[in-house]
């Protein structure tokens, strides 16, 4: 026996992706949350999250660096005195921001069951409130890049 | 530690609506892990928010941030302890999130244990330096240097 499971002809393989197809729509396609808005804060969840480990293990070893004096250390600080790294900063903030926000979502709908048929509105008041928290933000950091680049 | 090649379970038979995520683990480590992250998420949520204002946004921002500025905020026992505690927290948070995420993409189990392993020990010897450096500092040790207090 060569082959233990027979293979469908191509053609009844096709008739069946076909009628498949047919009777989703377009969301049902590989997303869990089949198109729910929840896909995209958990997509934002996951990239915020893996930026900001990254930027730990850096930010550990370089705050270290203290432990060897001021001129050691002040070196290494003195990259900030750069526009490029400050909107670099400008972004770990904001994906500080959004991961505790969308982290407080979660766990509302984790520990109070009840709040998932909110779960839309829930979703966008988490945008509303990181939108909100990022305007001040932005303009506070965004004043001191310019001020940075005004100095030269 | 968990070093599991296997993705966690469900609990059956319940089904959560769309949207609301995945579900609570069963039991074992992968409840106890569930339940960490949501109480140093809550945590987190003060100290790192806390943490990024502070030295990102308000008062000139990271611009202000030198050797002096260190000296003057780790001669309060306060401060110290809120960045080794947020040194702790982010790691287990942060090491436990890319393991999750290890079990959705990494299929192979030996390249798996591999992947989770090297942030494990990346994890470890960053605590252990992050520990050293925030407890052992003393700006003393420079006398030429007087800072600002």
């Amino acid at each position: 026996m060569a082959c233990p499971t027979r293979k469908p002809r191509p053609s009844a393989t096709l008739a069946v992706a076909l009628a498949s197809r047919a009777r989703k729509t377009k969301s049902d396609f590989g997303t869990p949350y089949r198109g729910h808005e929840g896909q995209w804060s958990w997509l934002a969840h996951r990239v915020t999250g893996v930026a900001i480990i990254l930027f730990l293990f850096a930010h550990v070893v370089d705050t270290a660096v203290v432990g060897w004096g001021p001129e050691a250390y002040n070196r290494v600080v003195s990259v900030y005195e750069n526009p490029t790294v400050r909107l670099l900063e400008l972004g770990l903030v904001a994906a500080v921001i959004s991961h505790a926000l969308n982290g407080l979502k979660i766990m509302l709908i984790d520990f109070f069951p009840s709040l998932t048929s909110r779960i839309r509105l829930l979703g966008f008041a988490t945008l509303g409130l990181f939108i909100a928290a990022m305007i001040p933000i932005s303009w506070i950091m965004i004043g001191q890049i310019v001020e940075l680049m005004r100095e030269g | 530690m968990a070093t599991t090649t296997e993705p966690r379970e469900a609990s059956a038979g319940t089904h959560r609506p769309v949207g609301a995520g995945r579900e609570r683990p069963v039991g074992g480590f992968e409840l106890w892990a569930w339940l960490f992250m949501r109480i140093s998420g809550l945590i987190l949520l003060v100290l790192a928010v806390g943490h990024v204002l502070i030295m990102h946004v308000v008062d000139e921002g990271v611009g202000r941030v030198d050797f002096g500025f260190v000296s003057v905020r780790w001669q309060s026992p306060f401060w110290r302890t809120w960045d080794w505690a947020m040194l702790v927290l982010a790691l287990l948070h942060g090491i436990n999130g890319l393991r999750a995420i290890i079990l959705d993409y990494v299929r192979p189990p030996g390249v798996r244990l591999a992947a989770n392993m090297l942030f494990y020990v990346i994890g470890f010897l960053l605590f252990v330096l992050g520990t050293v450096t925030v407890f052992t500092f003393d700006p003393t040790k420079w006398p030429g240097y007087v800072p600002l207090t």
